[in-house]
């Protein structure tokens, strides 16, 4: 198991390396100058912007760049700074705390209700509820992140005043509409995923085993149904957990959250190079260690899945 | 929370708010912590109050979660709407539900001794009352079809310590009526007539009824032992939630006797073992767990639905003799469904010929087997396929007769296939080759069969994937007409591969349920580029009429026809290409006995006529021998014994044949009691433990 997860660790910095380099390469051969860029209309000396050149290393090759850049931050931690003279690592720090609540707030959203509604439908096969759930999770689906969003802020912010409709001074609540709207297509997903899956499983031998002792039927359809559904659900929350981070440059847009999402989004735009590779590494970082996350969490559901 | 605290502006941190003065989650913490330990200290039960602290977190303090969030942050009307005072009371109505389930539940355990007294007055009168009766039971299902009679009207009992044995083929019903009786069938089904346990009339009781009986007086058994377990549940939880269901056992007592029951069927280190998952177990194995299961809460009648189809003869034996033993031990009736005529004489004290969801026979089981009336009964007797015992010559195979007529089989007959010393090897996940089969050596010349006998795991469906080229060769030579398979490449391996045919042993999986007949039978000759369209078509009628289709069913598609006309499709299409080896991995397996019958007759008959040698893979020894030239008994890998069909089948050296040979039963319940004890001596003399 040790072994597994350390040849999985190992395996690690070949996929971070491409996936850096690859961003690395698209940002700074962007078009533009951010130099320039930073001065506006107002003409620069020459002196003072080969100085700001040299400071951030842009008169290197590509590749040396490159590789400056990411060993300052896997040695020293050292994201960079922007063009402004703002550690990255800063904005990182303002924003990571409210990208990741309202990814772990979408997330149980989509657990909660995604299992509920998957575990009814299953339940009830070919039911009415059955049927309602399909059709309000096709809706969910088909309707645009962007209209969910309006409409709860809509519904539950300015009309029924039950949460706030933007920002995040209220704690947690805050994050309540934010979180619905980013989870609300996956939730759609988990809950369709897991409803066949659980039909499968509830026709199999073992559950009429378990039914055949005499067993309840809810406790058969949790205890011996449920767990044996889960994987493909798990394999996909973890890699939706990493899609979603991208998600969030939507939603907190419409929530007007000042989370990694919108940050990158505002930085691709005033060509902060060193912010949107601080962050696009932070992501790689993330989404591989899910993945190894998510592997391991298989062998919790299934025992028949060893790793050695 | 008073109205005060809620006046707190909305930026506060909630959970500083929380630190003033009320706070309501203490009490509430309080009041789900105290009834749970309570529930544990009373009824020395942890999942019993475990389940209460849930039932408790879910009804007290799940509203009390979904206001928190209104009173933190809502609008002026509501923030003063939820107060302490909806906790209290909310927390109140808890406590009621609670008290409410608990005198529920403890009405219901004093009310169990009872009930144990009206079983022993039930025990009482046992013996003239049946353990299991049906009355005219009739189950009909409601299809998109219309309204289907699986059942029609059939009427027996199964007396307490009594095994009665329903036989009949596929569709005959045999299963929905035993499911009948446990209130399983599906919801388009209706039963009609009464079926009766212990009395009690199951078919008018109710879902709560139905499962307090089910597990406790009776219990069930079934054919696939490989997922009747479910995987991810250690065999000790499985085990434990039977009795714990019936109140049988809690705890620690029900992991004893969780241990005692598995010792009981005969799982070495059963204390150990319990602990394991089922996929750590051999297919025997978990049969027995099953069983063990099935017996937990003493129940007075086991129905076992094909209990060892799925089981090498040897398990079967044993799995059977497990069945006989605990039959005598606690005294069940058992009502046996199969489709196997030895099963039947081994066990049986009375069967029952269903046929087309009708009583055709019933009586004992040597009047049955011996003097079977019914036609239909006859013709399933016929159907069997036997092994001959020595010196016994009234059953003469086709092909001792085609070689009665041809005397000599000409021994310079091409070898089509042959393996020179083979080891085979799959690949793990970290692509080291992991040996499986070890120095095989075999040749079969042109118009020969050579049976590849043994259990699973032995590695006879692995030979005949490695001829396939689906496999490495990891060792040794496997040469085609001459040439090594292993070592041809690209377009000389393509036609050497048109050699060889195929046939598996599910019809309906390897058969793709989107191509038509017609397409399936010629895909081979259109993968070999062979012939025009044209010649294609006349080449497939030509096939059908070969393996006695109608040619109209050209145009049909596979789950129009049945289970032994899509095997028949398998072997059309294995010969498109006339290839001069085929690969039968045990084609007729899946079939009922009568169509195995007449599948392995048209089998004979196109062998004489195309003249193919042929690897066959079955596990059936009396199959083998109504085919096969030559035989080859694999053990773990390894061939154990090799020659011609008549020296290893009735003259047997090794032991391990000889316990094969021993455990295939016999449609004849006088011989199968012989030939049983025959076997556990053999078993002892081998110093194997006979359960």
């Amino acid at each position: 198991m040790t072994g597994y997860i350390i040849r999985r660790m190992l395996q690690f910095i070949p996929v971070v390396i491409a996936a850096t380099l690859i961003v690395y390469a698209m940002v700074f051969l962007m078009p533009g100058d951010p130099i320039r860029a930073l001065s506006g209309d107002r003409p620069m000396s020459p002196q003072v912007l080969e100085t700001l050149r040299e400071q951030y290393n842009l008169n290197d090759p590509f590749l040396v760049q490159y590789a400056k850049y990411m060993w300052g931050v896997f040695t020293a931690g050292d994201f960079g700074t922007t063009f402004q003279g703002r550690p990255v690592l800063d904005i990182i720090q303002q924003g990571l705390p409210i990208t990741v609540t309202l990814a772990l707030v979408a997330l149980s959203f989509q657990i909660v209700i995604g299992v509920i509604a998957g575990v009814l439908a299953a339940v009830y096969k070919d039911s009415f509820l059955d049927r309602m759930v399909q059709v309000s999770l096709v809706i969910v689906v088909a309707v645009p992140t962007l209209a969910i969003g309006f409409l709860l802020q809509l519904t539950f912010g300015l009309n029924l005043e039950w949460f706030p409709i933007a920002g995040t001074r209220e704690g947690l609540v805050s994050y309540v509409l934010p979180g619905i709207t980013l989870g609300a297509v996956s939730t759609g997903i988990v809950a369709r995923m897991l409803r066949s899956e659980l039909v499968e499983a509830l026709q199999s031998d073992y559950v009429r085993t378990a039914t055949a002792k005499g067993m309840r039927r809810s406790r058969v359809v949790v205890r011996h149904g449920l767990r044996n559904s889960l994987i493909p659900v798990v394999t996909f929350l973890g890699a939706d957990l990493a899609t979603m981070l991208g998600g969030t440059v939507v939603v907190e847009t419409i929530f007007n959250l000042t989370g990694l999402g919108g940050q990158i989004f505002r930085s691709i735009q005033a060509q902060e190079n060193t912010v949107v590779v601080g962050i696009v590494t932070l992501f790689v970082l993330f989404y591989v260690v899910l993945n190894l996350v998510v592997d391991l969490l298989y062998a919790a559901i299934d025992p028949r899945i060893r790793y050695d | 929370m008073s109205a005060d605290s809620s006046q707190v502006p909305t930026t506060q941190d909630p959970a500083t708010e929380q630190t003033t003065a009320t706070n309501p989650w203490l009490p509430a913490v309080l009041s789900l912590i105290i009834p749970g330990l309570g529930q544990m200290a009373v009824l020395k039960q942890r999942e019993f109050g475990l389940k209460l602290l849930i039932a408790w977190l879910v009804i007290a303090v799940g509203p009390t979660m979904v206001m928190m969030p209104l009173r933190i942050s809502g609008t002026d009307v509501n923030r003063g709407a939820v107060t302490l005072a909806d906790t209290v009371a909310l927390a109140g109505i808890g406590i009621g539900v609670l008290i409410a389930v608990f005198a529920a539940v403890t009405a219901y355990r004093t009310a169990e001794p009872v009930s144990e007294a009206v079983a022993a007055e039930r025990a009482a009168d046992a013996a003239e009352q049946p353990a299991l009766s049906f009355q005219n039971v009739g189950v009909s299902f409601n299809t998109e079809f219309g309204t289907v009679d699986a059942v029609k009207g059939v009427s027996f009992d199964v007396m307490p310590g009594e095994v009665v044995a329903v036989v009949g083929e596929s569709g005959s019903g045999k299963s929905v009526t035993s499911a009948a009786a446990m209130g399983l069938i599906p919801q388009n089904g209706t039963v009609t007539g009464r079926a009766f346990l212990n009395g009690q009339e199951t078919t008018t009781m109710d879902a709560a009824q139905l499962r307090r009986l089910r597990g406790s007086e009776v219990s069930m058994v079934f054919q696939e032992p490989m997922t009747a377990l479910n995987p991810v549940l250690k065999v000790s939880d499985q085990l434990v939630e039977a009795m714990q269901v019936h109140g049988v056992a809690f705890g620690k007592d029900a992991l004893a006797k969780g241990v005692e029951l598995l010792e009981l069927v005969g799982i070495p280190d059963a204390k150990q073992r319990i602990h394991e998952y089922p996929h750590q177990f051999s297919g025997g194995q978990r049969q027995r767990i099953v069983i063990a299961i099935a017996i937990s809460c003493n129940p007075s009648m086991i129905i076992a639905d094909e209990p060892t189809t799925a089981l090498d003869v040897t398990v079967q034996a044993e799995i059977l003799d497990l069945l006989r033993r605990l039959k005598h031990e606690i005294d069940t009736g058992i009502l046996l469904i199969t489709h196997n005529m030895g099963v039947v004489a081994d066990m049986a004290d009375r069967v029952v010929v269903m046929f087309q969801g009708q009583v055709v026979e019933s009586g004992s089981s040597e009047e049955i087997l011996l003097q079977p009336e019914h036609p239909y009964t006859r013709r399933l007797l016929d159907a069997m396929p036997t092994l001959h015992q020595k010196g016994d010559v009234q059953g003469v195979s086709a092909k001792d007769r085609r070689e009665a007529a041809q005397p000599t089989t000409a021994p310079e007959q091409e070898t089509v296939i042959e393996g020179k010393n083979l080891a085979l090897a799959y690949r793990n996940n970290r692509g080291k080759p992991v040996r499986v089969v070890e120095d095989v050596s075999f040749a079969v010349p042109k118009g020969e069969i050579l049976g590849l006998v043994g259990e699973s795991g032995s590695g006879k469906s692995t030979i005949a994937k490695a001829v396939l080229g689906l496999l490495d060769v990891d060792e040794g030579e496997l040469l085609i007409r001459g040439r090594n398979l292993p070592a041809l490449k690209g377009a000389e391996r393509k036609v050497a591969r048109r050699e060889i045919g195929v046939v598996f042993q599910d019809p309906a999986a390897s058969l793709d349920p989107r191509f038509p007949i017609g397409d399936i039978i010629t895909e081979p000759m259109v993968v070999h580029k062979v012939g025009s369209p044209k010649d294609r078509k006349a080449r497939a009628a030509e096939l059908l009429e070969a393996v006695k289709l109608p040619a109209g069913v050209i145009n049909r598609f596979p789950h129009e026809l049945s289970g032994g006309q899509r095997q028949r499709i398998s072997i059309a299409r294995a010969l498109s290409l006339s290839p001069s080896i085929l690969i039968a991995d045990e084609p007729t397996s899946a079939l009922d006995v009568s169509v195995q019958a007449r599948v392995l007759e048209m089998f004979a008959e196109l062998q004489e006529q195309y003249a193919f040698a042929c690897l066959f893979v079955s596990h059936d020894l009396a199959v083998v021998d109504q085919l096969a030239d030559q035989i080859m008994v694999l053990e773990k890998g390894r061939v154990v014994e090799q020659g011609h069909k008549e020296q290893i089948l009735r003259d047997p050296q090794m032991g391990y044949t000889k316990r094969l040979l021993a455990a295939a039963p016999v449609p004849d319940p006088r011989q199968q009691d012989e030939r049983r004890a025959a076997r556990q001596q053999l078993w002892e003399a081998q110093g194997l433990t006979a359960t």
